[in-house]
């Protein structure tokens, strides 16, 4: 074979596989496509609903378990006002807003929430980047903030506000949140985490209160809570998919 | 930037394939070159999105295959190795026909064909389903044995990896295999139902 023939036998190789390529992510990113492969993720969720119970624990492991390096993801140290001059004054004016579809609203300080019936549990935190790592997390319950607060009846999911922009190109589009039903919110390992291996959050971790929602994927546990509200449905609330990471094409439910 | 991989002590320059990829003037820094990720452009997202789907296609098949198989004896007669094949002299002759690539045209599986064929079904694709489930924090929170018997979770997701580049090998010489054995007929033979040998 002559080299001006491989080379052109080369190019309609190249070309070939670039259409190819070109067509499948057509395929693959077309939006009716992913509506119709994010099926799987009611599926999945209805199944784990039915097969698993609802109050299985998340295994717990020993302290000698415990990641000496625990890597802290996401924001990990919010540039945003109302934050910094918090954290300046050591979270002493932080506030903990428990409001929307409840009886009566709460606004928790730290001490308030550290006399509320709290839980320590040792846990693996699985990312949805594939790795994992295992620390102490100490907080309050969220199922007796909640009895606090009484919910009512038509109160669904609840939606973590955060006080962190991870997206700052989005403005405020851009703050994190989450979101998760009341199977999650009512588990008896659901934490208002205030406490780390010990000590208080880190900044780094989501000071000076984040979210354990254990049996699902790093990017649930929303770091830095502002504001937990109760609502009927998400779809009003930003990008109207229940959570920043969800707003971006990933999973509501990351049971996965 | 350049791609490495890395196995023991050894290091392999692996740029354009694995670690750093893409046209002139555009690579950037991913596992596995555009060809062979879907979607094409880097994006976790969708690719989840992919694969969660994809794998109650893994799951109902292999199930419903297995079922299938099981209960009209086919892979006992189809895929298990009979008495006969394991003889030594029989494995030594099978091995024999692999190497020199002279297989025998009519007959069912042989031997090599069989273990592969039953491996890959009973232990390869199986193995997929439980170590993809024990990387669900859900499904490890309520059955741990998934991770349990890989050893926990990061090795349940080690032999994901592994088992997936198996698939890729007995792929690559499944269709290795059928090109030097007529192609063309062996396709008819299973589109249209047609029996792979005639007089």
């Amino acid at each position: 074979m002559t080299a001006s023939r491989r080379t052109w036998l080369r190019g309609l190789a190249a070309a070939g596989a670039a259409a190819l390529v070109s067509a499948c992510d057509r395929i693959a990113g077309d939006p009716a496509v992913r509506a119709g492969l994010r099926g799987a993720e009611r599926l999945n969720l209805g199944l784990h609903r039915v097969l698993f119970d609802r109050r299985t624990l998340a295994r717990e492991y020993s302290d000698s378990a415990i990641s000496p390096d625990f890597r802290a993801n996401g924001s990990i140290d919010p540039a945003d006002p109302a934050y910094r001059a918090l954290a300046a004054g050591g979270f002493a004016d932080y506030r903990l807003v428990v409001d929307g579809l409840v009886e009566r609203p709460l606004s928790l300080d730290l001490a308030a929430l550290r006399a509320l019936p709290s839980r320590s549990q040792v846990t693996r935190h699985d990312c949805v980047e594939g790795w994992s790592a295992i620390a102490r997390w100490t907080g309050a319950r969220l199922a007796p903030v909640l009895d606090q607060a009484g919910l009512k009846p038509e109160a669904r999911f609840l939606v973590f506000h955060c006080f962190d922009t991870l997206d700052p190109e989005a403005g405020e589009d851009g703050r994190y949140y989450e979101s998760i039903d009341l199977v999650d919110a009512l588990h008896p390992q659901t934490l208002l985490a205030y406490e780390m291996n010990g000590a208080p959050l880190s900044v780094a971790h989501g000071a000076p209160v984040r979210l354990r929602v254990e049996r699902q994927l790093g990017y649930k546990h929303a770091k830095y809570i502002r504001r937990i509200e109760a609502v009927a449905d998400y779809s009003h609330i930003s990008g109207g998919k229940g959570g920043f990471w969800e707003d971006r094409g990933y999973e509501w439910y990351a049971g996965i | 930037m350049q791609g490495y991989l890395r196995i023991g002590g050894r290091e392999f320059d692996t740029t354009g394939v694995l670690g750093w990829s893409g046209p002139p003037g555009a690579a950037e820094k991913r596992a596995f070159p555009a060809w062979a990720t879907l979607p094409g452009y880097r994006s976790l997202a969708t690719g989840r999105n992919w694969h969660l789907a994809a794998a109650w296609g893994l799951g109902l098949g292999l199930t419903a295959y297995l079922i299938a198989g099981l209960a009209g004896g086919r892979l006992r007669r189809s895929l298990v190795p009979t008495r006969a094949m394991l003889a030594p002299r029989a494995v030594l002759a099978d091995l024999a026909a692999h190497l020199t690539l002279r297989l025998p045209e009519a007959g069912g599986y042989n031997l090599l064909q069989r273990l592969a064929y039953l491996s890959v079904v009973v232990l390869v694709l199986p193995a997929m389903i439980v170590s993809g489930l024990a990387m669900s924090p859900a499904v490890h929170a309520a059955a741990p044995w998934t991770g349990d018997i890989f050893g926990g979770r990061q090795s349940a997701r080690s032999a994901h990896f592994l088992g997936a580049c198996l698939l890729v090998l007995f792929i690559g010489a499944h269709l290795f295999m059928l090109l030097l054995h007529k192609p063309l007929r062996r396709l008819r033979g299973m589109t249209l139902g047609e029996r792979e040998t005639r007089p």
